[in-house]
């Protein structure tokens, strides 16, 4: 493994579950009966506008 | 980008290419019990989206470098034709249902133009975009996996000064919009396309046929992210969240950021990663190509040896693509394949910019001693 491709995606993937166990200790807990439709389409509620095209507003 | 001096490597075997796909069916098939469907759906998306860049050798910053060396358009041409393709559905979708679906439109400005100079010079330098760098990370590129973490942390910062920097002089939103702004798209991308073939080398003018059949199954993929998300696909937003989540769970204090304050980032701060759609569809593009280079048997491949000053290079610019993105609003992903497919006015002023910004990228490239 050493020094090859393998090396560098056991890397990658350890940081990404790293970052992932820190975020689930760390926020709400998930709850698939409070999540929204499958479809944003359809649904009638508003787009969340988490994007990286969304301009922030000073309040 | 496997490396010349790897051993042809050998065939993976049956069971690893089972347990590739079982995998990633039971992480989706978990991740919708215990977070919900439409987040099961993202994480799909966003495999689909690895699967396809890393298996039919789709990129952005590649085809932009051979089109500016070597006058090379095809790859160039397969953006821009998965662009409109996207266009013709999704302008109108969000036209007629503008409350549920938004599209990638944000305002051009100083910052802006000047955002995607620098995004379009680093991804030149570091041959990886947005999605470039989750991609060659995913597939075992060690100059991308370095890169990724200081792109996320440059992207947290560039959002977290964000309003700073929009301050300095910004226009109001343009959105082409209805039947005449989507006419408007096909007519700038098709214009493109046409001065891209003029310029072409001789014999350069076909396009592969892999690059048609991954140019259509990208766009009905971000028509499946804009339907499902009720966004279109980006990727800069999520690696800032991920810095974010990671400040805050040392204990840094972001109270004296306008963006991060807003109550949208401050929910999605709150809610876990596994429920944010940018992250999902990134963590899905990072495991599309793993799986692909895995299939391939290319985890084999040597890693290269490169001098320190590429790797401090290959930093400096992983934390200015993050950076510059966010104040470009948007990568080559969320600007300007999303911004222009859902008729942002931005996404046109980005691709401008960034390309005239890679002319200078491959230079820097070349100093770096990153060619080889």
């Amino acid at each position: 493994m050493m020094m090859t491709r393998r090396l560098t995606v056991v890397t990658v993937f350890a940081l990404l579950l790293g970052l992932l166990g820190v975020d689930l200790a760390n926020s709400a807990p998930l709850d698939p009966f409070q999540a929204p439709p499958a479809l944003a389409l359809g649904s009638g509620l508003a787009g969340a506008g988490a994007h990286c095209a969304a301009l922030p507003t000073a309040d | 980008m496997t490396s010349a001096a790897a051993i042809a490597p050998a065939q993976s075997s049956t069971l690893t290419r089972t347990g590739l796909i079982l995998g990633a069916l039971v992480a989706i098939l978990a991740l919708s019990a215990t977070a919900g469907v439409r987040y099961g759906l993202l994480l799909a998306v966003g495999l689909g989206f690895g699967l396809i860049l890393e298996g039919f050798r789709f990129g952005f910053a590649g085809p932009w470098r051979a089109m500016i060396l070597r006058r090379e358009p095809a790859g160039l041409i397969a953006q821009l034709l998965s662009i409109a393709l996207v266009a013709l559905v999704a302008i109108p979708l969000i036209t007629n249902n503008g409350t549920e679906l938004i599209g990638a439109h944000a305002p051009v400005g100083y910052a802006m133009i000047g955002g995607a100079f620098v995004f379009g010079a680093c991804m030149q330098i570091v041959l990886g975009c947005g999605s470039g760098t989750l991609v060659n990370a995913g597939s075992g590129n060690p100059v991308s996996a370095l890169a990724l973490p200081f792109f996320a942390i440059g992207s947290f910062a560039g959002a977290y000064h964000l309003l700073w920097w929009t301050n300095l002089g910004t226009a109001p939103v343009v959105v082409l919009s209805g039947t005449s702004g989507l006419v408007l798209t096909l007519a700038g991308l098709a214009a493109v396309a046409g001065l891209a073939l003029y310029l072409a080398a001789p014999g350069a003018r076909s396009l592969p046929r892999r690059l048609w059949i991954a140019a259509g199954l990208l766009a009905a993929l971000a028509l499946a992210n804009l339907v499902v998300a009720g966004q279109p696909w980006g990727v800069v937003y999520g690696l800032g969240l991920w810095a974010a989540k990671g400040a805050t769970a040392l204990g840094m204090d972001i109270s004296g950021s306008a963006f991060w304050t807003l109550p949208t980032n401050q929910a999605r701060i709150a809610e876990s990663l596994l429920t944010d759609v940018t992250s999902l569809t990134n963590i899905g593009i990072i495991g599309g190509a793993f799986i692909i280079a895995a299939w391939r048997s290319g985890l084999s491949a040597r890693l290269p040896q490169l001098p320190l000053r590429a790797w401090i290079g290959t930093i400096i610019a992983g934390f200015l693509l993050g950076y510059s993105s966010r104040l470009a609003f948007g990568c080559n992903v969320g600007a300007f394949f999303s911004g222009i497919s859902t008729g942002s006015l931005h996404g046109w002023v980005w691709f401008v910019a960034a390309f005239a910004g890679a002319f200078q990228g491959i230079r820097i490239r070349k100093a770096l001693g990153l060619d080889g």
